[in-house]
C-alpha cells in the first residue's frame, strides 16, 4: 500500500449526501478482474451530464473530494475506492462514511477524513469561490488546512500508523500466526467444514 | 467449552453479540484492533479475483480451504445456464473457476444444484449455523446473522486477508437492540418491518453497531423472515444484524448437509442454547417498535430510508426539518419522477422483480405465488421471478409454483442476483419504474436511469397484477 502522510491539492466540492457506492461506480463497471483501470466508472452516470462538477474545467485537476454525509454507503465493492484513486483523488472529506467503504479506503492509501458539517460547508464555499485554492490534508498532524483555517480531525492511532507506514495487514497479522494456530487447535470439532463437500 | 466468555469473565451479563465476538478473539489488547477468527468465508466472482491475485503475488495459499466456499451469482445469466454473452462477464466467472481450482476452493458453478445467491446457498447447505463468524465480499452477508452469528460484508483487501489468515482485525463494535413488541398484523411481513426500521433510523443510524433484533414479533418470524430482516441491516449502516437462535433455528439447521450429527449435534445445541443476551446486559442503544402499528411499507426515494406506508403519499420535501434530508428528498423526487402528495397506490410500475438475497427464498416465492394464483400479470407490467438458488428453483418447480407464475404471464428465470444490482443483462432501461423485492433503491442500481420502489413479495405480486403499487388486500 502507498504511504500517506500529507497531501495538498485542489478541492472538488460535491454537494450531495448519501452518495452510495452504486453511484460512485455502477455495477456494470465491476466486471474487470484487475485492481486498476476503474477511472471511467467513477460517477459514471453523473459524468454523462456536462454540467456535472467533474466535467467543469476548474475542478478537473481536483485531488481532494469534499462531499456530504453518508458517503460510500451500500455495496462493499472496493472498486469504489479503486475508481476514486484511479481518477486521481488522494483524499475524501465528509461528515460521515459508510463503514465498509471507509475500511476499504484506508487499505488502499486513500485517506478518508471525517469533519463536521460546518467545516464541510466552509470547504465547499471556498472551493466554489476559488476553485484553484489548495487545501492540505495532513495525517501526521491530523489537520485539514485551507488558507487561514485549520480543522483537526480524529483518527484511530493504529490505523494512522499503518497508513503512514504503508503497511500490509496480512503481513502484520501473520506475525501472530502462532496465536492463530493455537486458536485453531482449540476449536470445537463439530464446527462446520466446507470440505469434504456434503450435498 | 473453555472459551465460553460468560463463564471465564464471571458474572457480568453480556449481549448475544458480545458472547459470539469474545468466542472468536484470537488476539486482543494493545493498540491493535481485536483479531477475530472467521468460521466461514463465502466467495463469489466479483469481489474475489483481485484477492486471489494478491495471494499469488505474495506466494501465499488459502489457509483454510475447508472453511471457504464459492459460488457464481452476481454476474450470471438468468435466461439460460451456459451462455454468457458478454465476454468480460464470462472472463470474470472463468477467473473464479480457475482460482478455485488453483487454490483448492470448493465451488458451485452454473448448472450445479447449489449454485445461487451466496447468502441463500450458505444456509441451504447448513454451513450457516448459530454462534459463528461469517464473512463475504458482499455487504448483505448480514443475512447469516439470522442464525445468531456475527456476519458482515468485507472489501476485497479483507477477502485476501481472510483467505491468507482465516482472521480479520476488527475494531470493537458497539451494541444495539431493536426490540419489536407484539405481533405483526395479518398481511405485514418481515420486509415491511425492516423497511419501517430503516425509515426511522436513516441510512447511517446503525453505524458501528452490531444490532440484535428481538421481541415477540421477531421470535414469531420464520427463519426466512429473520434472514430478510438481518439482510437489510447494512441499509441502515449497521455492522451486522443478529437474532438469537431458538428451536426454529435448530429445526432449520438440523438434517442439512453440513449440520452436525449425533453427539456432535447434541454438543452444538447445548452450546447454541447459551447464545442469548443475558438478563441485565447493557446495550449502547435501543430502539423499541410496536409491531401492531405496522402496515405494508414501500420506498418512494433513492435510499432505503426513504420509505412510507403503502397507504401514504409521496412526501413533500419542504416538510423535512433537516436541511440535508430536504435536499436529498428533493433530489430523490426529481430522479424518481414523482410529485409530492401523490398517493403511493397510484404509482404505476413497468417491471416487478421478485428475487434477491433479501426475498428470493422459497417462502418468498410461495407468498407471491399465492397472490398471483388464478390471476394475470397486468399487460403493462413485465414480472421477473428469479429464485435465490438453483435448489430453491427446483423446490418451487416441485411445488408447482413455476406453473403459477408462468400461467400468470410472469417471466420464470434461473437463479442469481439478477436485477437486484443490474450487473448482468437483467436491467431497467432509463425511466422504467420497478417494484422490487430487493434491498436497494439507489439511483441507477437496477439499470441506468431506472427507478426502484422496494417492496415485500406480497406487495410485489399484488402490484404485478394491478399495475400500480398495491397490497393483496387491494385486489
Amino acid at each position: 500500500m502507498d504511504k500517506f502522510t500529507t497531501h495538498t491539492g485542489r478541492v472538488a466540492p460535491l454537494r450531495r449526501s448519501n452518495v452510495d457506492t452504486d453511484q460512485i461506480i455502477p455495477a456494470v463497471y465491476l466486471k474487470r478482474v484487475t485492481k486498476t483501470g476503474f477511472e471511467d466508472g467513477l460517477f459514471a452516470e453523473w459524468r454523462e451530464d456536462e454540467k456535472f462538477l467533474l466535467n467543469q474545467a476548474e475542478y478537473k485537476d481536483a485531488t481532494v473530494l469534499v462531499t456530504g454525509t453518508e458517503f460510500g454507503t451500500g455495496s462493499s465493492r472496493e472498486h469504489a475506492v479503486w475508481a476514486l484513486k484511479d481518477y486521481g483523488f488522494k483524499a475524501v472529506i465528509a461528515p460521515r462514511f459508510g463503514d465498509i467503504f471507509r475500511g476499504n479506503s484506508l487499505k488502499n492509501g486513500l485517506l478518508t477524513v471525517e469533519l463536521p458539517e460546518a467545516a464541510v460547508e466552509e470547504l465547499w464555499l471556498r472551493a466554489e469561490l476559488h476553485p484553484d485554492a489548495e487545501v492540505t490534508v495532513d495525517l501526521a498532524e491530523r489537520e485539514v488546512r485551507a488558507g487561514d483555517r485549520t480543522w483537526t480531525f480524529e483518527f484511530d492511532e493504529f490505523l494512522r500508523w499503518r497508513m503512514m507506514e504503508g503497511l500490509d495487514d496480512v503481513a502484520l497479522t501473520l506475525r501472530d500466526e502462532d496465536k492463530i494456530a493455537a486458536f485453531e487447535s482449540n476449536r470445537d470439532a463439530w464446527r462446520p467444514r466446507t470440505l469434504p463437500a456434503a450435498v | 467449552m473453555s472459551r465460553t466468555p460468560h463463564e471465564a469473565e464471571g458474572a457480568r451479563p453480556q449481549t448475544l453479540a458480545e458472547k459470539v465476538w469474545n468466542a472468536h478473539v484470537v488476539r486482543t489488547g494493545g493498540q491493535q484492533p481485536d483479531l477475530l477468527y472467521i468460521d466461514l468465508h463465502l466467495l463469489h466472482e466479483v469481489t474475489s479475483p483481485q484477492a486471489f491475485d494478491g495471494l499469488r503475488q505474495a506466494g501465499r495459499k488459502v489457509r483454510r480451504t475447508d472453511l471457504t466456499i464459492a459460488t457464481e451469482d452476481h454476474n450470471t445469466p438468468t435466461d439460460n445456464l451456459f451462455t454468457i454473452a458478454d465476454p468480460t462477464s464470462r472472463k470474470q466467472i472463468e477467473t473464479l473457476r480457475t482460482n478455485c481450482e488453483e487454490f483448492g476452493v470448493r465451488i458451485h458453478s452454473l448448472g450445479d444444484e447449489n449454485q445461487g445467491v451466496v447468502h441463500v446457498v450458505g444456509p441451504q447447505l447448513g454451513l450457516t449455523q448459530p454462534g459463528m463468524t461469517v464473512v463475504c465480499g458482499d455487504s448483505h452477508t448480514s443475512t447469516h446473522g439470522a442464525f445468531g452469528s456475527i456476519a458482515f460484508g468485507i472489501g476485497t483487501s479483507e477477502v485476501e486477508h481472510v483467505l491468507a489468515t482465516q482472521t480479520l482485525p476488527q475494531a470493537k463494535p458497539k451494541y444495539m437492540a431493536v426490540t419489536v413488541n407484539g405481533s405483526l398484523p395479518e398481511g405485514v411481513s418481515a420486509k415491511d418491518l425492516i423497511l419501517k426500521i430503516i425509515s426511522i433510523t436513516g441510512t447511517g443510524g446503525g453505524k458501528g453497531h452490531i444490532v440484535e433484533y428481538r421481541g415477540q414479533a421477531i421470535e414469531e418470524l420464520s427463519m426466512e423472515g429473520r434472514m430478510t430482516v438481518c439482510n437489510m441491516s447494512i441499509e441502515w449502516g449497521a455492522k451486522a444484524g443478529m437474532i438469537a437462535a431458538d428451536e426454529k433455528t435448530f429445526a432449520y439447521v438440523q438434517g442439512r448437509p453440513h449440520a452436525p450429527q449425533g453427539e456432535d449435534w447434541d454438543a452444538a445445541v447445548e452450546y447454541w442454547r447459551t447464545l442469548k443476551t443475558d438478563e441485565g446486559a447493557v446495550f449502547d442503544k435501543e430502539i423499541v417498535i410496536d409491531a401492531a402499528s405496522l402496515s405494508p411499507f414501500v420506498t418512494w426515494g433513492t435510499n432505503p430510508g426513504q420509505g412510507v406506508e403503502l397507504s401514504g403519499n409521496v412526501p413533500d420535501p419542504a416538510a423535512f426539518e433537516d436541511a440535508i434530508e430536504r435536499t436529498t428528498a428533493a433530489n430523490a423526487l426529481e430522479y424518481m419522477g414523482l410529485e409530492a402528495g401523490t398517493p403511493m397506490r397510484e404509482i404505476g410500475v413497468d417491471v416487478v422483480f421478485l428475487g434477491s438475497c433479501t426475498n428470493g427464498r422459497i417462502e418468498d416465492l410461495r407468498t407471491a405465488a399465492e397472490v398471483i394464483k388464478g390471476r394475470k400479470v397486468a399487460g403493462t407490467v413485465n414480472m421477473m421471478v428469479v429464485p435465490g438458488s438453483a435448489k430453491v428453483r427446483e423446490q418451487a418447480i416441485e411445488e408447482g409454483l413455476d406453473r403459477v407464475f408462468i400461467e400468470a404471464g410472469a417471466d420464470w428465470r434461473f437463479a442469481g442476483c439478477s436485477m437486484c444490482l443490474g450487473m448482468n443483462p437483467d436491467q431497467l432501461t432509463p425511466g422504467q419504474r420497478a417494484a422490487s423485492t430487493s434491498n436497494r433503491n439507489f439511483e441507477g442500481r437496477q439499470g441506468k436511469g431506472g427507478r426502484t420502489h422496494l417492496v415485500s413479495p406480497a406487495v410485489a405480486a399484488a402490484t404485478a397484477v394491478s399495475g400500480h403499487l398495491a397490497s393483496p388486500a387491494d385486489l
